[in-house]
């Protein structure tokens, strides 16, 4: 047989990465007969399945999301469970990007490629830390794919949020997050930064936030904002999806700081366009050291750039000696933009 | 210097005043001498040093990165100050280090933060299929951190330390006091050296705050009055209080931190020319004349120029000094350098600072001219004569007139300028009335009630109590401003944009149009935007408005419907209009706003270009003369 070509294993098509020998598509954009899904945000889980291959929570988040008929068949896989598709055998490896995020790890003969999905290296108290997955290809993010993009300590970056609690005792605080993963894991930091008082949820944020604490992960109080008086939220924290915080919705706080959590807050014109009064660096992806140090650790040969400033990190990943290549995908982003509005949580 | 870096990030993005004045009144509390003292310098502009220019902090991020990721980051951000800031390498981790030799371990779950969550969610470790064919890789594959607390010894930078390499006998990044003292007397050809020294030892707001700092571009929305009335605060002052001693004082303003914590007596003025804190005026409304007796009252014109204050005393040597102030104490005595000779006699004049060509003054734009200029040109002054006109007399000699009457003070007034007896300086007229009815008259018709040919020049006039003493603020009760009727136009409202802060929930800027074209082909073009002037109830009409007749959204920008038949017209008030060519309508309008919402009006009842165009004419004329 003629030498592997790493392209005979996975295959950017329309539709998704496609696998040909196992017969599946990885975090497919359309509905296909088989799907193996990275994590739960929803421009990487989508619904219309034939049958889907993901970890456990991660289809629990897509029922929470979808319904119960959001896939044909589904079957869950826990991290380092090997399972055998078509020709090749599937692993998949926590990616630390959110609850129930993986990396799949494809390898047909002794060939091996790991499509990391998104993924963070940084820690995070809500999630199974990432793990390192040598391979002869790597595909990787490049959401923060810019070396502007170091995301620090994200410990830091919740004490700025309470100092700023205590200076603004009268004002509320209105922190615009992702609603699956960012949200949890600002909220766990808050509470083991010390802060114990109850924390207030917008109606998007409630249902996936309490996935969370029947995982295990102890969140403290939490409490629905909906119906609370205006005045009795001076001095509180809430958390909300990125739209909401700059929408009518605001008004039932009383003079509300704007914060916003999100690796973008690193760039100051990216907060001011969203009227952003408390930019707050906290990233769900990898940042540029990050993403460079995992790519080298990897021992990758062939490195495929997807989603976000590919040409940064391909002309990084060349300058070093590796091959590499922006890999032509759509539809993956943040999840905030493609996210449809929720059902009751319309402006009131 | 990270600390003060912080106050400066967060002043950034708060747009609310009182909430400015908090971060900053926080920040002297929590920051010793003379950190905060020079804090305090850097905020009111009294900061001087040479500054970098961007070609020089070019230099130093070439010589650390690559040049094409330097390029796509600084595409991205768009700022050269930030794009450094943000991916200045720390030491060590430059691209010229090689890659097969990175001495940096794999990325590994020990970067603690969840140390108790990885005994929740039980990690596994993989060997598995890690190709065999790739040599054998160097890496250790990492164990998963299982157990409690910070396991990997992750704290703040130190994540970032053990992962990727770096000096770790870095020295104590500066402080404020250390960066100002330091680039006072730094030479030219040492800055490049100890500003890579910095930036290796700041974070990422330091080293931003930093190179904003040294290029002098730290425009962050604060005033100086702003950061002295947040010092006031500190010690429960009144900003007056500080403004009065505040010549005298130099940074690091050890003195005015002890008066201020109360450790120490009130510093003294001893500026020779100190400023005087203005008096301002409320605008008079229909309903405050019944309550008002003329007799108790002095009108005089309101003239279109800028507020200044003329002050000039004698040092201990008994030479004069001479400043002229901006009513917000700012000084602007270099801008005006042909009106210094003109003020001889020790004392301190409240005027109007005015262009003058053949004994008429000329319109706003003429001044503007002169206005915000580095370089003043012998043509420029040739061209744009100043003039000041006087209102008030705040200081005779030694003497300090604010206390007495305001009919005294102009009396004395009147004997100073008559002494002076020079053509750049003379006293502004007053304008006699018997009844309310008569200032009426006055007012319509300044040029018959004694402007004469300066009648353009005149905003409206000025009321003000015979025995009011000059009391720095807006005093209720004492001067009444009342302008001449706007300009009014009705304008279309063509986009929405979201406002800041409070308002950010709120569509609460507009950007409207008038109507040009000929024949079948009409438009609107943009003349101008507007964010003020309606009521709460009226930002929340058009609110309301905005978000049920957008056509198209621009990321915080909406566009409304602007049609013939339907659409929203704004009536707009406005100063003045100057040509622009910055505008495709090719006007601009002085201080507009939003004087009243015509629901009743369809869109192509709107005013149109021409109508602008011929209000221009008049003033045009003066600026090109």
């Amino acid at each position: 047989m003629t030498h592997m070509r790493p392209q005979d294993i996975l295959m950017p098509v329309a539709s998704g990465l496609c696998c040909k020998p196992g017969g599946f598509h990885i975090d497919p954009v359309r509905p296909v007969e088989r799907a193996v899904i990275t994590h739960g945000h929803s421009d990487h889980a989508r619904a219309g399945h034939g049958a889907v291959l993901a970890t456990q929570e991660t289809l629990d988040m897509m029922r929470l999301r979808y319904g119960e008929n959001f896939a044909g068949t589904t079957q869950a896989i826990g991290y380092g469970e090997e399972i055998r598709l078509g020709d090749t055998r599937v692993t998949f490896h926590p990616a630390g990007h959110v609850l129930g995020s993986a990396q799949v790890a494809v390898t047909c003969k002794d060939f091996c490629i790991v499509a990391s999905g998104d993924y963070k290296d940084a820690p995070d108290p809500t999630c199974t830390p990432f793990e390192l997955v040598p391979c002869d290809v790597f595909i990787t993010e490049a959401t923060f794919g810019l070396p502007v993009f170091r995301h620090g300590d994200a410990t830091g970056e919740v004490e700025k949020l309470l100092a700023s609690v205590a200076l603004f005792p009268e004002r509320a605080h209105l922190v615009g997050a992702y609603s699956l993963g960012k949200a949890q894991r600002v909220i766990k930091l808050l509470r083991d930064a010390g802060y114990d008082a109850p924390i207030y949820l917008h109606g998007a944020m409630e249902k996936i936030t309490h996935y969370y604490q029947s995982r295990g992960i102890d969140l403290g109080e939490l409490r629905p904002v909906a119906g609370v008086k205006k005045a009795s939220l001076a001095g509180t924290i809430t958390l909300a999806p990125p739209s909401a915080t700059s929408d009518v919705w605001t008004r039932r706080f009383p003079d509300p700081v704007t914060a916003f959590a999100s690796g973008w807050m690193r760039v100051r014109a990216r907060a001011r366009q969203r009227g952003v009064e408390l930019p707050l660096v906290v990233s769900d992806h990898a940042d540029w050291d990050g993403l460079t140090a995992t790519i080298a650790a990897t021992g990758a040969g062939e490195v495929w750039v997807t989603h976000g400033q590919e040409d940064a990190l391909v002309h990084w990943c060349r300058s070093k000696g590796l091959r590499a290549q922006p890999l032509d995908l759509v539809g993956y982003g943040d999840e905030e933009e493609s996210e449809p509005p929720l059902q009751g949580e319309a402006e009131a | 210097m990270n600390r003060f870096a912080e106050l400066l990030d967060r002043l950034a993005y708060e747009p609310g005043r009182n909430n400015k004045l908090r971060l900053i009144t926080s920040y002297f509390r929590e920051t010793g001498d003379p950190d905060r003292g020079y804090a305090l310098a850097a905020l009111t502009g009294a900061l001087s040093f040479k500054h970098a220019k961007p070609a020089l902090i070019r230099d130093l991020i070439a010589s650390r990165t690559d040049p094409v990721l330097f390029g796509l980051s600084y595409d991205y951000v768009g700022d050269l100050s930030e794009t450094v800031a943000l991916m200045w390498p720390r030491r060590g981790t430059n691209n010229n280090e090689s890659f097969p030799s990175h001495p940096s371990p794999p990325p590994s779950p020990t970067r603690g933060e969840g140390a108790q969550q990885n005994a929740e969610l039980p990690a596994r470790v993989t060997t598995g299929s890690a190709s065999e064919s790739d040599g054998g890789s160097p890496l250790t594959i990492p164990s998963p951190l299982v157990g409690e607390g910070q396991g990997g010894g992750y704290t703040g930078q130190g994540v970032s330390n053990g992962l990727h390499p770096s000096n770790h006998n870095n020295p104590p990044p500066p402080t404020l006091t250390e960066v100002v003292t330091t680039l006072r007397t730094l030479g030219k050809t040492e800055l490049p050296k100890q500003l890579e020294r910095w930036l290796d030892e700041l974070d990422e707001t330091g080293r931003w705050a930093l190179l904003k700092l040294v290029t002098g571009s730290l425009r962050i929305g604060i005033s100086a009055r702003l950061a002295k009335t947040a010092a006031a605060a500190l010690g429960d002052k009144d900003p007056h209080e500080v403004e009065l001693i505040w010549p005298g004082l130099s940074a690091p303003y050890l003195d005015l931190f002890a008066w201020l914590e109360g450790r120490g007596d009130k510093p003294v003025n001893r500026d020779p020319a100190p400023f005087r804190p203005v008096m301002l005026a409320h605008a008079i409304e229909d309903a405050d004349f019944q309550n008002l007796d003329p007799a108790d009252y002095i009108a005089e014109w309101k003239w279109d120029g800028i507020r200044v204050q003329a002050v000039a005393g004698r040092d201990e040597r008994g030479q004069i000094t001479t400043r002229l102030y901006s009513r917000t104490g700012e000084d602007i005595t270099g801008s005006f350098p042909d009106l210094v000779p003109s003020l001889r006699l020790p004392g301190a004049i409240d005027g109007e600072l005015l262009i003058l060509r053949e004994g008429r003054v000329q319109s706003f734009n003429v001044l503007q001219q002169r206005l915000n200029r580095k370089v003043v040109s012998p043509k420029l002054i040739k061209e744009f004569p100043i003039h000041l006109r006087a209102y008030d007399l705040l200081g005779d000699d030694e003497n300090d007139l604010r206390e007495l009457p305001f009919a005294e003070r102009r009396a004395r007034l009147e004997n100073f300028i008559g002494k002076l007896g020079d053509p750049r300086i003379d006293l502004s007229p007053t304008v006699p009335f018997a009844s309310w009815d008569a200032l009426t008259a006055a007012r319509a018709d300044p040029s018959s009630a004694g402007a004469g040919e300066d009648a353009d020049a005149v905003e409206g006039v000025m009321l003000k109590r015979r025995d009011a003493p000059y009391l720095p603020g807006r005093p209720k009760g004492q001067w009444w401003k009342w302008k001449r009727d706007p300009h009014i136009i009705d304008a279309v409202l063509m986009y929405a944009q979201r406002g800041h802060g409070k308002r950010s929930s709120y569509y609460s800027d507009y950007t409207f149009g008038v109507w040009t074209g000929r024949d079948e082909v009409e438009e609107l073009v943009p003349v101008g935007k507007a964010y003020f002037g309606f009521t709460d109830e009226e930002l929340l009409q058009i609110d309301r408005f905005v978000r049920r007749n957008t056509t198209e959204k621009f990321g915080p920008v909406r566009h409304v419907v602007h049609e013939p038949d339907k659409g929203l017209v704004l009536e707009v008030a406005f100063e003045g209009l100057q040509r622009s060519p910055r505008h495709k309508s090719g006007v601009a309008m002085r201080f507009p706003r939003i004087s009243r919402l015509r629901w009743d009006k369809p869109p192509r009842e709107a005013d149109r270009l021409e109508t602008l165009e011929r209000m221009l004419k008049g003033e045009a004329a003066e600026v090109e003369a």
